[in-house]
Protein backbone atom coordinates (compact mmCIF):
# COMPACT_ATOMS: atom_id res chain seq x y z
CA UNK A 1 0.00 0.00 0.00
CA UNK A 2 3.06 2.33 0.65
CA UNK A 3 4.77 1.74 -2.67
CA UNK A 4 1.46 2.37 -4.46
CA UNK A 5 1.10 5.93 -2.64
CA UNK A 6 4.26 6.47 -3.32
CA UNK A 7 3.50 5.39 -7.09
CA UNK A 8 0.27 8.30 -6.63
CA UNK A 9 2.50 10.94 -5.52
CA UNK A 10 4.95 10.56 -8.52
CA UNK A 11 2.20 10.83 -11.14
CA UNK A 12 0.88 13.82 -9.54
CA UNK A 13 3.89 15.27 -9.42
CA UNK A 14 4.91 14.01 -12.62
CA UNK A 15 2.05 15.89 -14.23
CA UNK A 16 0.19 17.98 -11.65
CA UNK A 17 -1.64 19.68 -14.24
CA UNK A 18 -3.31 16.57 -16.00
CA UNK A 19 -4.34 15.47 -12.68
CA UNK A 20 -6.05 19.11 -11.76
CA UNK A 21 -7.75 18.77 -15.31
CA UNK A 22 -9.24 15.46 -14.30
CA UNK A 23 -10.42 16.59 -10.60
CA UNK A 24 -11.74 19.56 -12.58
CA UNK A 25 -13.85 17.72 -15.22
CA UNK A 26 -15.25 15.52 -12.55
CA UNK A 27 -15.85 18.26 -10.66
CA UNK A 28 -18.11 20.04 -13.62
CA UNK A 29 -19.78 16.72 -14.56
CA UNK A 30 -20.95 16.12 -11.51
CA UNK A 31 -21.96 19.74 -10.70
CA UNK A 32 -23.83 19.43 -13.96
CA UNK A 33 -25.56 16.26 -12.46
CA UNK A 34 -25.81 18.09 -9.03
CA UNK A 35 -27.57 21.55 -10.78
CA UNK A 36 -30.17 19.28 -12.45
CA UNK A 37 -30.45 17.54 -9.07
CA UNK A 38 -31.16 20.69 -7.22
CA UNK A 39 -33.58 21.77 -10.27
CA UNK A 40 -35.45 18.55 -9.59
CA UNK A 41 -35.72 18.43 -5.68
CA UNK A 42 -36.66 22.26 -5.97
CA UNK A 43 -39.44 21.07 -8.31
CA UNK A 44 -40.53 18.33 -6.29
CA UNK A 45 -40.67 20.58 -3.17
CA UNK A 46 -43.03 22.79 -4.99
CA UNK A 47 -45.31 20.32 -6.54
CA UNK A 48 -45.86 18.88 -2.72
CA UNK A 49 -46.32 22.23 -1.21
CA UNK A 50 -49.46 22.33 -3.55
CA UNK A 51 -50.05 18.49 -3.18
CA UNK A 52 -50.42 19.59 0.43
CA UNK A 53 -53.70 21.94 -0.75
CA UNK A 54 -55.78 18.67 -1.96
CA UNK A 55 -58.43 19.26 -0.11
CA UNK A 56 -61.78 17.19 0.54
CA UNK A 57 -64.91 19.06 1.84
CA UNK A 58 -67.77 17.35 2.86
CA UNK A 59 -70.86 20.02 3.20
CA UNK A 60 -73.16 18.84 5.86
CA UNK A 61 -77.20 19.13 5.89
CA UNK A 62 -78.87 22.16 8.12
CA UNK A 63 -79.80 20.34 11.38
CA UNK A 64 -77.82 17.63 11.68
CA UNK A 65 -76.93 16.48 15.10
CA UNK A 66 -73.43 17.79 15.71
CA UNK A 67 -73.14 13.93 18.16
CA UNK A 68 -73.76 12.70 14.28
CA UNK A 69 -70.89 15.06 12.82
CA UNK A 70 -68.32 14.54 15.71
CA UNK A 71 -68.61 10.52 15.08
CA UNK A 72 -68.22 10.86 11.81
CA UNK A 73 -65.32 13.03 12.11
CA UNK A 74 -63.97 10.68 14.45
CA UNK A 75 -64.69 7.97 11.91
CA UNK A 76 -63.19 9.73 8.91
CA UNK A 77 -59.65 10.15 11.03
CA UNK A 78 -59.15 6.67 11.18
CA UNK A 79 -59.06 6.36 7.63
CA UNK A 80 -55.44 4.95 6.75
CA UNK A 81 -55.73 7.40 3.75
CA UNK A 82 -56.32 10.65 5.99
CA UNK A 83 -53.70 12.88 7.43
CA UNK A 84 -56.00 15.65 8.93
CA UNK A 85 -59.89 15.91 9.47
CA UNK A 86 -61.40 19.18 10.84
CA UNK A 87 -65.23 19.88 11.32
CA UNK A 88 -65.82 23.85 10.69
CA UNK A 89 -69.31 24.78 11.92
CA UNK A 90 -71.49 27.87 10.11
CA UNK A 91 -70.15 29.93 12.43
CA UNK A 92 -66.66 29.07 11.65
CA UNK A 93 -67.10 29.01 8.10
CA UNK A 94 -68.75 32.75 7.48
CA UNK A 95 -66.00 34.11 9.97
CA UNK A 96 -63.40 32.85 7.43
CA UNK A 97 -65.21 33.89 4.47
CA UNK A 98 -65.55 37.37 5.98
CA UNK A 99 -61.76 36.97 6.18
CA UNK A 100 -60.54 35.64 3.49
CA UNK A 101 -62.86 37.73 1.35
CA UNK A 102 -62.07 41.22 2.87
CA UNK A 103 -63.72 44.17 1.63
CA UNK A 104 -66.87 41.82 -0.15
CA UNK A 105 -66.99 40.27 3.67
CA UNK A 106 -70.64 42.06 4.30
CA UNK A 107 -72.31 40.17 1.55
CA UNK A 108 -72.44 37.37 3.87
CA UNK A 109 -75.28 36.71 6.53
CA UNK A 110 -75.37 34.60 9.16
CA UNK A 111 -76.69 31.14 8.49
CA UNK A 112 -75.65 31.35 4.49
CA UNK A 113 -72.14 28.77 4.65
CA UNK A 114 -73.54 25.32 6.04
CA UNK A 115 -70.98 23.41 8.21
CA UNK A 116 -68.45 20.79 6.55
CA UNK A 117 -65.88 18.26 7.34
CA UNK A 118 -62.35 19.29 5.91
CA UNK A 119 -60.39 16.38 5.25
CA UNK A 120 -56.30 16.57 3.97
CA UNK A 121 -55.36 13.51 2.79
CA UNK A 122 -52.04 11.82 3.54
CA UNK A 123 -48.54 12.41 0.88
CA UNK A 124 -48.96 9.26 -0.91
CA UNK A 125 -52.83 9.13 -1.52
CA UNK A 126 -53.55 13.09 -3.26
CA UNK A 127 -53.73 11.24 -6.84
CA UNK A 128 -57.53 11.61 -8.74
CA UNK A 129 -58.40 8.07 -7.46
CA UNK A 130 -57.57 7.56 -3.83
CA UNK A 131 -59.24 11.13 -3.80
CA UNK A 132 -61.99 10.16 -5.56
CA UNK A 133 -62.38 6.96 -3.66
CA UNK A 134 -62.31 9.24 -0.18
CA UNK A 135 -64.81 11.39 -1.34
CA UNK A 136 -67.17 8.68 -2.07
CA UNK A 137 -66.20 7.26 1.42
CA UNK A 138 -67.21 10.40 2.88
CA UNK A 139 -69.79 11.29 0.69
CA UNK A 140 -72.04 7.82 1.55
CA UNK A 141 -72.90 9.48 5.56
CA UNK A 142 -76.22 10.40 4.66
CA UNK A 143 -75.81 13.68 6.73
CA UNK A 144 -73.55 14.70 3.65
CA UNK A 145 -75.13 16.75 1.00
CA UNK A 146 -72.09 17.48 -1.21
CA UNK A 147 -68.47 16.33 -1.19
CA UNK A 148 -66.22 18.72 -3.54
CA UNK A 149 -62.20 18.15 -3.82
CA UNK A 150 -61.55 19.86 -7.58
CA UNK A 151 -61.61 16.52 -9.15
CA UNK A 152 -59.87 18.37 -12.81
CA UNK A 153 -57.78 20.71 -10.97
CA UNK A 154 -56.18 17.02 -8.61
CA UNK A 155 -55.97 15.61 -12.42
CA UNK A 156 -54.05 17.84 -13.79
CA UNK A 157 -51.79 18.00 -10.52
CA UNK A 158 -51.30 14.30 -10.51
CA UNK A 159 -50.39 14.53 -14.34
CA UNK A 160 -47.76 17.56 -14.16
CA UNK A 161 -46.17 15.26 -11.22
CA UNK A 162 -46.31 12.62 -12.98
CA UNK A 163 -44.61 14.33 -16.19
CA UNK A 164 -42.19 16.00 -14.23
CA UNK A 165 -41.30 12.36 -12.78
CA UNK A 166 -40.51 10.77 -16.05
CA UNK A 167 -38.52 14.15 -17.65
CA UNK A 168 -36.99 14.29 -14.17
CA UNK A 169 -35.77 10.31 -14.46
CA UNK A 170 -34.72 10.53 -18.62
CA UNK A 171 -33.04 14.22 -17.75
CA UNK A 172 -31.24 12.73 -14.72
CA UNK A 173 -30.43 9.27 -16.42
CA UNK A 174 -28.96 11.44 -19.43
CA UNK A 175 -26.73 13.70 -16.93
CA UNK A 176 -25.59 11.25 -15.10
CA UNK A 177 -24.92 8.80 -18.00
CA UNK A 178 -22.66 11.96 -19.54
CA UNK A 179 -21.10 12.65 -16.33
CA UNK A 180 -20.10 8.97 -16.35
CA UNK A 181 -18.71 9.13 -20.19
CA UNK A 182 -16.57 12.28 -19.76
CA UNK A 183 -15.35 10.90 -16.06
CA UNK A 184 -14.39 7.77 -17.56
CA UNK A 185 -13.07 9.53 -20.46
CA UNK A 186 -10.19 11.59 -18.25
CA UNK A 187 -9.72 8.96 -16.51
CA UNK A 188 -8.68 6.13 -19.47
CA UNK A 189 -6.58 9.68 -21.08
CA UNK A 190 -4.45 9.58 -17.51
CA UNK A 191 -4.16 5.99 -17.66
CA UNK A 192 -3.08 6.51 -21.52
CA UNK A 193 -0.75 8.44 -20.76
CA UNK A 194 1.05 6.13 -18.03
CA UNK A 195 0.71 3.30 -20.16
CA UNK A 196 4.44 2.87 -21.07
CA UNK A 197 4.88 2.50 -17.40
CA UNK A 198 2.24 0.09 -17.28
CA UNK A 199 4.13 -2.12 -19.99
CA UNK A 200 7.46 -1.63 -17.71
CA UNK A 201 5.67 -2.58 -14.84
CA UNK A 202 4.52 -5.53 -16.39
CA UNK A 203 8.10 -6.53 -18.07
CA UNK A 204 9.41 -6.54 -14.49
CA UNK A 205 7.07 -8.83 -12.83
CA UNK A 206 4.24 -7.25 -12.26
CA UNK A 207 1.48 -8.54 -11.20
CA UNK A 208 -2.07 -7.04 -11.81
CA UNK A 209 -3.38 -6.03 -8.72
CA UNK A 210 0.21 -4.18 -7.74
CA UNK A 211 -0.31 -2.00 -11.04
CA UNK A 212 -4.09 -1.22 -10.79
CA UNK A 213 -3.90 -0.34 -6.90
CA UNK A 214 -2.24 2.84 -7.57
CA UNK A 215 -4.82 3.66 -10.67
CA UNK A 216 -7.63 2.63 -8.16
CA UNK A 217 -6.45 5.21 -5.62
CA UNK A 218 -6.22 7.89 -7.94
CA UNK A 219 -9.21 7.43 -9.98
CA UNK A 220 -11.09 7.15 -6.05
CA UNK A 221 -9.29 10.12 -4.41
CA UNK A 222 -9.70 12.17 -7.93
CA UNK A 223 -13.34 11.47 -7.77
CA UNK A 224 -13.75 12.32 -4.18
CA UNK A 225 -12.13 15.86 -4.59
CA UNK A 226 -14.12 16.37 -7.92
CA UNK A 227 -17.24 15.05 -5.87
CA UNK A 228 -16.24 17.33 -2.75
CA UNK A 229 -15.44 20.59 -5.32
CA UNK A 230 -18.93 19.20 -7.40
CA UNK A 231 -20.94 19.69 -4.25
CA UNK A 232 -19.06 22.89 -3.40
CA UNK A 233 -19.77 24.44 -7.27
CA UNK A 234 -24.02 23.62 -6.20
CA UNK A 235 -23.93 25.29 -2.78
CA UNK A 236 -22.56 28.32 -4.35
CA UNK A 237 -24.65 28.25 -7.81
CA UNK A 238 -27.81 27.91 -5.03
CA UNK A 239 -26.87 30.01 -2.70
CA UNK A 240 -26.58 32.68 -5.60
CA UNK A 241 -29.86 31.86 -6.83
CA UNK A 242 -31.46 32.27 -3.48
CA UNK A 243 -29.94 36.01 -3.69
CA UNK A 244 -31.23 36.81 -7.22
CA UNK A 245 -34.59 35.59 -6.71
CA UNK A 246 -34.35 36.54 -3.08
CA UNK A 247 -36.12 33.19 -1.52
CA UNK A 248 -35.29 30.01 -0.35
CA UNK A 249 -34.42 27.11 -2.22
CA UNK A 250 -34.10 23.02 -1.37
CA UNK A 251 -30.63 22.18 -0.97
CA UNK A 252 -29.42 18.71 -0.92
CA UNK A 253 -29.92 16.54 2.62
CA UNK A 254 -26.12 16.14 4.27
CA UNK A 255 -27.03 12.73 3.58
CA UNK A 256 -27.94 13.01 -0.31
CA UNK A 257 -24.48 14.94 -0.81
CA UNK A 258 -22.67 12.36 1.25
CA UNK A 259 -24.24 10.64 -1.64
CA UNK A 260 -23.06 12.55 -4.33
CA UNK A 261 -19.44 12.40 -3.43
CA UNK A 262 -19.41 8.85 -2.50
CA UNK A 263 -20.79 8.60 -6.21
CA UNK A 264 -18.08 10.38 -8.10
CA UNK A 265 -15.28 8.45 -5.91
CA UNK A 266 -17.20 5.34 -7.08
CA UNK A 267 -17.50 6.42 -10.59
CA UNK A 268 -13.37 7.61 -10.24
CA UNK A 269 -13.11 4.25 -8.92
CA UNK A 270 -14.83 1.88 -11.76
CA UNK A 271 -12.98 4.18 -14.53
CA UNK A 272 -9.64 3.27 -13.03
CA UNK A 273 -10.55 -0.03 -12.56
CA UNK A 274 -11.86 -0.62 -16.39
CA UNK A 275 -9.64 1.77 -17.55
CA UNK A 276 -6.49 0.01 -16.34
CA UNK A 277 -8.35 -3.37 -16.77
CA UNK A 278 -8.61 -2.55 -20.73
CA UNK A 279 -4.87 -1.61 -20.61
CA UNK A 280 -3.21 -4.50 -18.43
CA UNK A 281 -5.33 -7.15 -21.36
CA UNK A 282 -2.74 -5.19 -23.89
CA UNK A 283 0.09 -6.07 -22.09
CA UNK B 1 15.19 -24.67 -19.59
CA UNK B 2 13.47 -22.98 -22.45
CA UNK B 3 11.94 -25.10 -24.95
CA UNK B 4 10.19 -24.32 -28.21
CA UNK B 5 8.14 -27.35 -29.78
CA UNK B 6 6.98 -26.89 -33.47
CA UNK B 7 5.95 -23.52 -32.45
CA UNK B 8 3.90 -21.71 -35.17
CA UNK B 9 2.90 -17.87 -34.57
CA UNK B 10 -0.04 -15.94 -36.34
CA UNK B 11 -1.14 -12.34 -36.04
CA UNK B 12 -4.47 -11.37 -37.54
CA UNK B 13 -2.95 -8.58 -39.42
CA UNK B 14 0.56 -9.61 -40.32
CA UNK B 15 0.15 -13.41 -41.17
CA UNK B 16 3.07 -15.96 -39.72
CA UNK B 17 5.65 -14.46 -37.98
CA UNK B 18 6.72 -17.73 -36.22
CA UNK B 19 6.72 -21.30 -38.77
CA UNK B 20 7.15 -24.67 -36.84
CA UNK B 21 10.27 -23.30 -35.02
CA UNK B 22 11.45 -25.82 -32.49
CA UNK B 23 14.49 -24.96 -29.96
CA UNK B 24 15.97 -25.61 -26.71
CA UNK B 25 17.96 -23.01 -24.78
CA UNK B 26 20.05 -25.28 -21.94
CA UNK B 27 20.85 -23.37 -18.62
CA UNK B 28 23.99 -21.10 -18.99
CA UNK B 29 23.83 -21.30 -22.57
CA UNK B 30 24.76 -17.98 -24.47
CA UNK B 31 22.81 -17.87 -28.18
CA UNK B 32 22.94 -15.69 -30.37
CA UNK B 33 19.67 -15.16 -32.49
CA UNK B 34 20.30 -13.21 -35.52
CA UNK B 35 18.65 -13.17 -39.11
CA UNK B 36 16.95 -9.85 -41.39
CA UNK B 37 14.17 -7.74 -40.32
CA UNK B 38 11.36 -9.75 -40.13
CA UNK B 39 12.47 -12.52 -39.82
CA UNK B 40 10.99 -13.82 -36.31
CA UNK B 41 13.28 -12.81 -33.93
CA UNK B 42 11.61 -10.55 -31.41
CA UNK B 43 8.31 -12.91 -31.80
CA UNK B 44 10.30 -15.30 -30.73
CA UNK B 45 11.66 -13.99 -27.56
CA UNK B 46 8.67 -12.31 -27.00
CA UNK B 47 7.24 -16.11 -26.88
CA UNK B 48 9.84 -16.84 -24.50
CA UNK B 49 8.60 -14.13 -22.39
CA UNK B 50 5.22 -14.69 -23.04
CA UNK B 51 4.40 -11.25 -23.74
CA UNK B 52 2.75 -13.45 -26.66
CA UNK B 53 1.21 -17.07 -27.05
CA UNK B 54 1.84 -19.55 -29.84
CA UNK B 55 -0.86 -20.38 -32.18
CA UNK B 56 0.49 -23.88 -32.19
CA UNK B 57 2.79 -25.90 -30.48
CA UNK B 58 4.31 -25.25 -26.83
CA UNK B 59 6.83 -22.90 -25.42
CA UNK B 60 8.45 -24.17 -21.82
CA UNK B 61 10.35 -21.41 -19.51
CA UNK B 62 11.32 -22.73 -16.63
CA UNK B 63 8.68 -25.48 -16.01
CA UNK B 64 5.78 -23.01 -17.26
CA UNK B 65 3.98 -24.08 -20.06
CA UNK B 66 2.37 -21.51 -22.70
CA UNK B 67 -0.19 -24.29 -23.08
CA UNK B 68 -1.74 -23.93 -19.39
CA UNK B 69 -0.40 -20.36 -18.90
CA UNK B 70 -2.57 -18.54 -16.71
CA UNK B 71 -2.13 -14.08 -16.17
CA UNK B 72 -0.45 -14.46 -13.42
CA UNK B 73 1.59 -16.87 -14.22
CA UNK B 74 3.34 -14.69 -16.31
CA UNK B 75 4.32 -12.56 -13.40
CA UNK B 76 5.62 -15.08 -11.51
CA UNK B 77 7.90 -15.85 -14.91
CA UNK B 78 8.94 -12.41 -15.37
CA UNK B 79 10.56 -12.15 -11.81
CA UNK B 80 12.81 -15.19 -12.91
CA UNK B 81 14.00 -13.67 -15.84
CA UNK B 82 15.19 -10.26 -16.71
CA UNK B 83 14.54 -8.35 -20.30
CA UNK B 84 16.85 -5.67 -22.11
CA UNK B 85 15.22 -3.68 -25.35
CA UNK B 86 17.19 -1.51 -28.01
CA UNK B 87 14.84 1.12 -26.66
CA UNK B 88 15.67 0.82 -23.07
CA UNK B 89 12.18 1.10 -21.38
CA UNK B 90 13.47 2.81 -18.28
CA UNK B 91 11.34 4.91 -16.56
CA UNK B 92 12.04 8.76 -17.17
CA UNK B 93 10.89 10.29 -14.03
CA UNK B 94 13.02 8.00 -11.62
CA UNK B 95 16.71 8.10 -11.14
CA UNK B 96 18.81 4.99 -12.24
CA UNK B 97 18.70 3.79 -9.06
CA UNK B 98 14.86 4.27 -8.87
CA UNK B 99 14.74 2.24 -12.03
CA UNK B 100 16.86 -0.98 -11.23
CA UNK B 101 14.77 -0.77 -7.25
CA UNK B 102 11.19 -0.70 -9.10
CA UNK B 103 11.98 -3.52 -10.20
CA UNK B 104 13.13 -5.57 -7.29
CA UNK B 105 9.98 -3.34 -5.06
CA UNK B 106 7.31 -4.74 -7.36
CA UNK B 107 7.78 -8.18 -6.49
CA UNK B 108 7.70 -7.16 -2.28
CA UNK B 109 11.53 -7.70 -1.78
CA UNK B 110 12.03 -6.81 1.77
CA UNK B 111 12.69 -2.47 1.59
CA UNK B 112 16.35 -2.54 3.60
CA UNK B 113 17.59 -5.08 1.13
CA UNK B 114 17.17 -3.02 -1.48
CA UNK B 115 19.24 0.42 -1.61
CA UNK B 116 22.11 -2.37 -1.10
CA UNK B 117 21.41 -4.71 -3.85
CA UNK B 118 20.21 -1.94 -6.52
CA UNK B 119 24.29 0.08 -5.89
CA UNK B 120 25.86 -3.11 -6.02
CA UNK B 121 24.48 -3.94 -9.45
CA UNK B 122 24.96 -0.53 -10.87
CA UNK B 123 28.81 -1.27 -9.55
CA UNK B 124 28.30 -4.43 -11.30
CA UNK B 125 27.40 -2.49 -14.92
CA UNK B 126 29.85 0.18 -14.13
CA UNK B 127 27.35 3.13 -13.36
CA UNK B 128 27.81 2.68 -8.97
CA UNK B 129 28.52 7.04 -9.70
CA UNK B 130 25.51 7.53 -11.60
CA UNK B 131 23.13 6.37 -9.64
CA UNK B 132 20.98 9.55 -9.10
CA UNK B 133 20.95 10.11 -12.71
CA UNK B 134 17.77 10.18 -14.56
CA UNK B 135 17.78 8.63 -18.13
CA UNK B 136 17.82 11.60 -19.84
CA UNK B 137 20.83 12.66 -18.29
CA UNK B 138 22.40 9.42 -19.22
CA UNK B 139 24.41 8.26 -22.47
CA UNK B 140 22.35 5.27 -24.77
CA UNK B 141 25.65 3.21 -23.56
CA UNK B 142 24.58 4.27 -19.89
CA UNK B 143 20.83 3.70 -20.28
CA UNK B 144 21.26 0.07 -21.30
CA UNK B 145 23.64 -0.59 -19.00
CA UNK B 146 20.82 0.56 -16.32
CA UNK B 147 18.03 -1.37 -18.33
CA UNK B 148 20.75 -5.13 -17.98
CA UNK B 149 20.76 -4.13 -14.06
CA UNK B 150 17.03 -3.64 -13.83
CA UNK B 151 17.01 -7.27 -15.46
CA UNK B 152 19.20 -9.03 -13.35
CA UNK B 153 18.17 -7.33 -9.95
CA UNK B 154 15.87 -10.64 -9.14
CA UNK B 155 18.69 -12.99 -10.30
CA UNK B 156 17.44 -14.29 -13.43
CA UNK B 157 18.38 -17.58 -14.92
CA UNK B 158 18.26 -15.90 -18.23
CA UNK B 159 18.72 -12.45 -19.58
CA UNK B 160 16.42 -11.70 -22.94
CA UNK B 161 17.96 -9.11 -25.27
CA UNK B 162 16.34 -7.87 -28.38
CA UNK B 163 18.61 -5.81 -30.12
CA UNK B 164 20.15 -4.52 -26.92
CA UNK B 165 22.99 -3.03 -28.95
CA UNK B 166 20.93 -1.68 -31.75
CA UNK B 167 20.83 2.25 -30.44
CA UNK B 168 24.44 2.13 -29.82
CA UNK B 169 27.64 3.71 -31.67
CA UNK B 170 30.76 0.75 -31.43
CA UNK B 171 32.07 1.92 -28.16
CA UNK B 172 28.95 1.60 -26.12
CA UNK B 173 28.24 -1.69 -28.25
CA UNK B 174 31.62 -3.70 -26.91
CA UNK B 175 31.11 -2.31 -23.46
CA UNK B 176 27.30 -3.82 -23.44
CA UNK B 177 28.46 -7.14 -25.38
CA UNK B 178 31.24 -7.39 -22.60
CA UNK B 179 28.99 -6.88 -20.04
CA UNK B 180 26.49 -9.23 -20.84
CA UNK B 181 29.24 -12.09 -21.48
CA UNK B 182 30.40 -11.24 -18.15
CA UNK B 183 26.87 -12.01 -16.53
CA UNK B 184 26.61 -14.82 -18.82
CA UNK B 185 30.09 -16.34 -17.41
CA UNK B 186 28.72 -15.93 -13.86
CA UNK B 187 25.94 -18.42 -14.69
CA UNK B 188 22.79 -16.57 -16.42
CA UNK B 189 21.93 -17.91 -19.92
CA UNK B 190 21.41 -14.99 -22.54
CA UNK B 191 19.29 -15.00 -25.00
CA UNK B 192 20.35 -12.47 -27.38
CA UNK B 193 18.86 -10.92 -30.94
CA UNK B 194 20.93 -9.05 -32.61
CA UNK B 195 22.04 -7.72 -36.01
CA UNK B 196 25.36 -7.01 -35.31
CA UNK B 197 27.44 -9.03 -37.48
CA UNK B 198 30.70 -7.82 -36.29
CA UNK B 199 29.51 -9.03 -32.58
CA UNK B 200 28.77 -12.70 -34.16
CA UNK B 201 32.12 -12.85 -36.15
CA UNK B 202 34.01 -12.31 -32.77
CA UNK B 203 32.38 -14.48 -30.53
CA UNK B 204 32.41 -18.06 -29.92
CA UNK B 205 28.45 -18.85 -29.31
CA UNK B 206 25.82 -20.79 -30.69
CA UNK B 207 24.48 -18.38 -33.31
CA UNK B 208 20.61 -19.52 -34.21
CA UNK B 209 19.68 -18.15 -38.69
CA UNK B 210 16.70 -17.21 -38.85
CA UNK B 211 14.60 -16.05 -42.10
CA UNK B 212 10.78 -15.72 -42.87
CA UNK B 213 9.96 -17.36 -39.09
CA UNK B 214 11.84 -20.28 -39.55
CA UNK B 215 15.55 -21.64 -38.29
CA UNK B 216 17.72 -21.79 -41.42
CA UNK B 217 20.70 -22.78 -39.16
CA UNK B 218 21.51 -23.07 -35.84
CA UNK B 219 25.50 -23.58 -34.87
CA UNK B 220 24.32 -26.31 -32.35
CA UNK B 221 22.04 -28.54 -34.16
CA UNK B 222 23.45 -29.21 -37.83
CA UNK B 223 20.80 -30.96 -38.67
CA UNK B 224 18.72 -27.77 -38.29
CA UNK B 225 20.27 -26.73 -41.70
CA UNK B 226 19.19 -29.89 -43.30
CA UNK B 227 15.78 -29.93 -42.28
CA UNK B 228 15.18 -26.24 -42.97
CA UNK B 229 16.69 -27.27 -46.82
CA UNK B 230 14.03 -30.26 -46.36
CA UNK B 231 10.95 -27.65 -45.66
CA UNK B 232 12.51 -25.15 -49.00
CA UNK B 233 11.93 -28.01 -51.23
CA UNK B 234 8.38 -29.13 -49.80
CA UNK B 235 7.64 -25.39 -50.23
CA UNK B 236 9.36 -25.22 -53.82
CA UNK B 237 7.02 -28.24 -55.05
CA UNK B 238 4.05 -26.65 -53.66
CA UNK B 239 4.93 -23.88 -55.15
CA UNK B 240 5.12 -25.21 -59.17
CA UNK B 241 1.19 -24.89 -58.51
CA UNK B 242 -0.82 -21.99 -59.70
CA UNK B 243 -2.06 -19.82 -56.90
CA UNK B 244 0.92 -21.14 -54.65
CA UNK B 245 3.87 -19.46 -55.94
CA UNK B 246 5.28 -15.77 -54.66
CA UNK B 247 6.48 -14.60 -51.55
CA UNK B 248 7.13 -18.56 -50.14
CA UNK B 249 9.04 -19.11 -53.59
CA UNK B 250 11.01 -15.90 -52.61
CA UNK B 251 11.82 -17.56 -49.20
CA UNK B 252 12.22 -20.65 -50.01
CA UNK B 253 15.43 -19.19 -53.08
CA UNK B 254 16.54 -16.75 -50.18
CA UNK B 255 16.90 -19.74 -47.64
CA UNK B 256 18.96 -21.83 -49.73
CA UNK B 257 21.14 -19.48 -49.93
CA UNK B 258 21.89 -19.18 -46.63
CA UNK B 259 21.64 -22.53 -45.96
CA UNK B 260 24.08 -23.61 -48.25
CA UNK B 261 26.28 -21.25 -47.90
Amino acid sequence: MRLALREVLLAVRRAPLLSALGVITIAFSLFAFGLFGLVAINIRDALRQVESRVEIRAFIADATPIEAIVTAVGDIGEFPEVAHVDYVSPDSALARARRELGEFADVFEAGVLPGSIEIRLKQDFRDPRSVKMIAARVGSYSFVDDVRYGEDWVAKLYQIRTIATIVGVVLGLAFAIVAVIIIGTTIRMAVLARAREIGIMRLVGATDAFVRLPFLIDGFVKGVLGGFLALGLTWLASSLIDRALGFQTVFFSTGFAALGVLGGALIGLAGSAISVGRQLRRV
Amino acid sequence: MIRLTHVTKEYARTGRALDDVSLHVAKGEFVFLTGPSGSGKSTLLKLIFMEERPTLGEVRVSGINSATLHRGDVAQLRRKLGVVFQDFRLLDDRTAHANVAFALEVTGAAEPSVPAKVSRLLMQVGLASKGLAYPQELSGGEQQRVAIARALVNDPFVLIADEPTGNLDDRATRGVFQLLREINAAGTAVVMATHNLELLRRSEYRTIDMLHGRIVSDTADPSAAERAAARIVEDDETARFPGDAGPKGQTSAAARSRTTA
